[in-house]
């Protein structure tokens, strides 16, 4: 919640108007909804949802609602924030998402080699969340198929094998160890060939 | 005459008349807060005995009072705890200088406490030039803790450090500061012995790790140690291995590629802690390393695993090893099964919170449900404390779960969709918050969501009699709600409420009872000026104030009320108006 310092000096005089103009804040102690001025500061009690909302997320109540184009039907609505919830701490917020809080530290930014290819990539490996992003996006990155892989197997049935070279200098298969230890000892990629992993026998 | 009957009477007569010193010396085994209170109303006798005797004050509202009349009645004090803004301040609900600045307090103490040993804050503004005053001026200064308060940077940290000679307790927790280098823990001075307790776990920069190996070798007395996250695994062996004394530990970050030597250094370290019984910090633990710390959890009491994202079966394992835990903390990663893995576990537990690993995720899939809470009360008859952050919850699941453990004293549900009802039948949560306070009989707090009627409201103020402090967020329902509450709740001292349709009917109908309360807050609710000028003109012994809501159109107000001897603040900022 940005406090605008802009705005300060304006809103206040405004606001003590609002003090000495008692026909703005005339006392109404009847039920709520049976007269006007209930209708007028419905906005105060609205709740999120109550509403037939065009967005997914409140867009009442005391909230930060980002702007967001209706017209764009493929995106997804942005998530209007409430302010103060869920109640939850914001040193908890910034702690309980690591992943992202990691993103803002530096990036750990490793070569990546294909056999047969005339040069070499580079990507940040604290982009990824995990093994499935970091595949998909090599297998975009260089148009090709790496397949699944698995602990017996490793990369069976496909013509690629993601390989990487760790702190000791050996090459790994990708995937053996949990991702947060890959990123750690990951010092260089490279994804191999069927026909030169096949000797290493990492393929079927 | 029986002559057991005069002899009693005598008896009476000799202690009303007891000399001050023995009153006095017997009152100064008195500690609770509320006893003392309670033994300054018998007599005068007994006020003024009182009041030399007290050694320890707290002021739960910093404005409630002056510093003046504090220190007038209580000559003799050596600890202060001090609370300033309302509690929404932590969910950023309350803009920035809106006050709470101890520096006033401290102006007092250093002429009327010159001896002063403990400070103790909650969400208060303490500036640098504040700490530095406290190192200079309080040559007896010995403890310490500041608690999500803000204003301050490691700056002023430095000056404790260096200027606090006998320092046994420094905890900085959850604080918004500017947290600028670790320099500030290189500012002990070389000969430094007196540690006790030691939290900087919330902050962010290094520390210099020698400087730190050295102080926990030199501090004999070091009980509590929490480190922040930029320690290692490595370098967290090498303190354990200096302070094997220690009673409670927070690890900094849990994942760190080891040799196999090292991990049994580590496992080997965690083993000669024979005292701990309580862990926390752990950030990015994962299998690969919890294992080491079995060990030590054999007779933990309290477990807090809010920084790790654990998953159920993480948890399970881990909890498989804690037979004696009390308290646990954890994030809604472990799922219900990490839930149910606790209940198997764990029988003694009283206190359980959970709380959300991605609060703003809609994904109704993900985190905890009914079931896991569900679960641990079968499994932990004891339980009396839950703060729950959930995605869906049931009528029926809340009404068996009292059943199961109707000792709740603390009973906190976080539905986190808000106004969202039972999931399964689509009606409102009244009936499970109605068994709630119907059942447990003891319950001091409560905090409630979901979708709510009035109805909610009305079982609460006719069965929760023990009642001391409610949050109501997103409610439905009218006036009566709010009227049900104040009429029905004897013991009501802390209500705050937001987004929730109460008015000015639901604001006067509690002008009889605010004066006995600690405060109230509403926000975002039907509430006008003039409701607001109605109720400071009619109590001129509450401070009613107010404060517009920035992100609204300028019809909606955060209204704050608290009883106050000290009248108006007068450090009110521009955007608070006090009526």
């Amino acid at each position: 919640m940005e406090f605008r310092e802009m705005e300060r000096g304006v809103g206040d005089a405004v606001f003590e108007k609002d003090l000495l103009n008692l026909e703005e804040t005339e006392l109404r102690l009847g039920l709520p909804g049976s007269d006007e001025s209930g209708q007028k500061k419905a906005r105060n009690g609205k709740r999120p949802f109550s509403e037939s909302s065009d967005v997914s997320g409140s867009s009442k109540g005391s909230c930060v609602a980002p702007h967001h184009d209706e017209d764009h039907e493929s995106a997804p609505a942005p998530k209007a924030q409430i302010v103060g919830w869920p109640p939850v701490r914001s040193y908890r917020k910034s702690t309980l998402q690591p992943k992202k809080a990691e993103a803002e530290g530096p990036g750990i930014y490793v070569k990546v080699s294909v056999d047969g290819a005339p040069y070499l990539r580079k990507i940040d490996l604290k982009v990824y969340g995990g093994y499935p992003d970091l595949l998909k996006a090599l297998e975009n990155m260089f148009k090709l198929t790496i397949g699944d892989y698995s602990e017996r197997e490793g990369y069976k049935g496909s013509e690629y094998a993601p390989t990487y070279e760790d702190k000791d200098g050996d090459w790994m298969l990708v995937g053996d160890v949990p991702w947060e230890m890959f990123m750690l000892s990951c010092k260089k990629l490279r994804i191999m060939k069927e026909s030169e992993a096949r000797g290493l026998g990492y393929c079927v | 005459m029986d002559p057991g009957k005069s002899r009693d009477s005598a008896e009476t007569a000799r202690v009303m008349q007891f000399p001050n010193d023995v009153l006095e010396r017997i009152l100064s085994l008195i500690d609770s807060h509320r006893d003392r209170s309670a033994v300054s109303l018998v007599s005068k006798a007994w006020y003024n005995a009182e009041r030399w005797t007290r050694r320890h004050v707290f002021i739960g509202n910093c404005y409630a009072v002056l510093p003046q009349i504090v220190a007038r009645r209580f000559p003799n004090i050596r600890g202060v705890m001090l609370k300033g803004k309302p509690r929404f301040s932590d969910f950023n609900m309350v803009p920035p200088n809106w006050g709470a600045d101890v520096h006033a307090w401290l102006a007092v103490f250093a002429d009327q406490y010159p001896l002063l040993e403990e400070l103790r804050l909650k969400r208060m503004t303490v500036t640098d030039e504040s700490l530095k005053f406290l190192a200079r001026k309080f040559r007896n200064f010995r403890a310490l803790s500041l608690v999500s308060c803000d204003g301050f940077s490691t700056d002023g940290l430095e000056a404790i450090a260096t200027d606090c000679r006998h320092l046994t307790e420094l905890d900085i927790q959850e604080n918004g500061i500017d947290d600028i280098s670790g320099n500030w823990l290189s500012c002990f001075p070389e000969n430094f012995t007196s540690l006790e307790v030691l939290n900087f776990a919330s902050l962010s920069s290094d520390v210099n790790f020698d400087a730190l190996e050295r102080l926990v070798s030199q501090c004999k007395s070091l009980k509590i140690l929490k480190v922040n996250k930029n320690i290692t695994l490595e370098q967290l062996q090498r303190l354990l291995v200096r302070a094997p004394q220690l009673t409670e530990l927070g690890t900094g970050s849990f994942l760190q590629e080891l040799t196999a030597h090292q991990y049994v250094e580590l496992e080997r370290a965690f083993i000669s802690c024979k005292n701990l019984h309580a862990l926390s910090g752990l950030w990015e633990a994962t299998t690969l390393y919890l294992p080491v710390l079995y060990p030590a959890c054999t007779e933990l009491t309290f477990l807090n695993l809010s920084y790790a994202a654990l998953q159920s079966e993480e948890l399970a394992k881990l909890v498989a090893h804690c037979p004696h835990l009390q308290r646990l903390w954890v994030l809604d990663t472990v799922e219900d099964v990490g839930l149910e893995a606790v209940a198997s576990n764990c029988p003694l537990l009283e206190e359980l919170r959970v709380f959300p690993a991605d609060p703003y995720d809609q994904d109704i899939n993900r985190g905890v449900t009914e079931s896991g809470f569900l679960a641990v009360s079968l499994g932990c008859r004891k339980l009396h404390y839950v703060l729950y952050f959930c995605r869906q919850m049931t009528n029926a699941a809340v009404a068996r779960i009292v059943q199961n453990c109707p000792g709740f004293t603390h009973f906190r549900l976080c539905i986190m969709k808000p106004g969202q009802p039972d999931y399964l039948t689509n009606e409102p949560m009244d009936e499970g918050f109605g068994a709630v306070v119907k059942t447990c009989t003891n319950l001091r707090r409560l905090g409630v969501s979901g979708l709510l009627t009035d109805l909610t409201f009305e079982y609460i103020g006719r069965y929760a009699k023990n009642l001391e402090t409610l949050s109501v967020a997103f409610a439905e329902g009218s006036d009566r709600g709010m009227q049900c509450i104040l009429d029905g709740c004897p013991k009501m001292r802390k209500l705050e409420i937001r987004d929730s349709p109460f008015g000015n009917v639901a604001l006067l109908s509690g002008l009889e009872k605010y004066e006995s309360m600690r405060s109230l807050w509403m926000s975002a609710c039907k509430v006008t000026l003039s409701g607001c000028k109605l109720l400071a003109r009619q109590r001129p012994r509450l401070n009613v104030e107010v404060m517009k809501d920035e992100v609204d159109d300028g019809q909606s107000y955060k209204v704050y009320v608290y009883r106050t001897l000290a009248g108006p603040r007068t450090d009110a900022p521009s955007f608070v108006c006090t009526l």
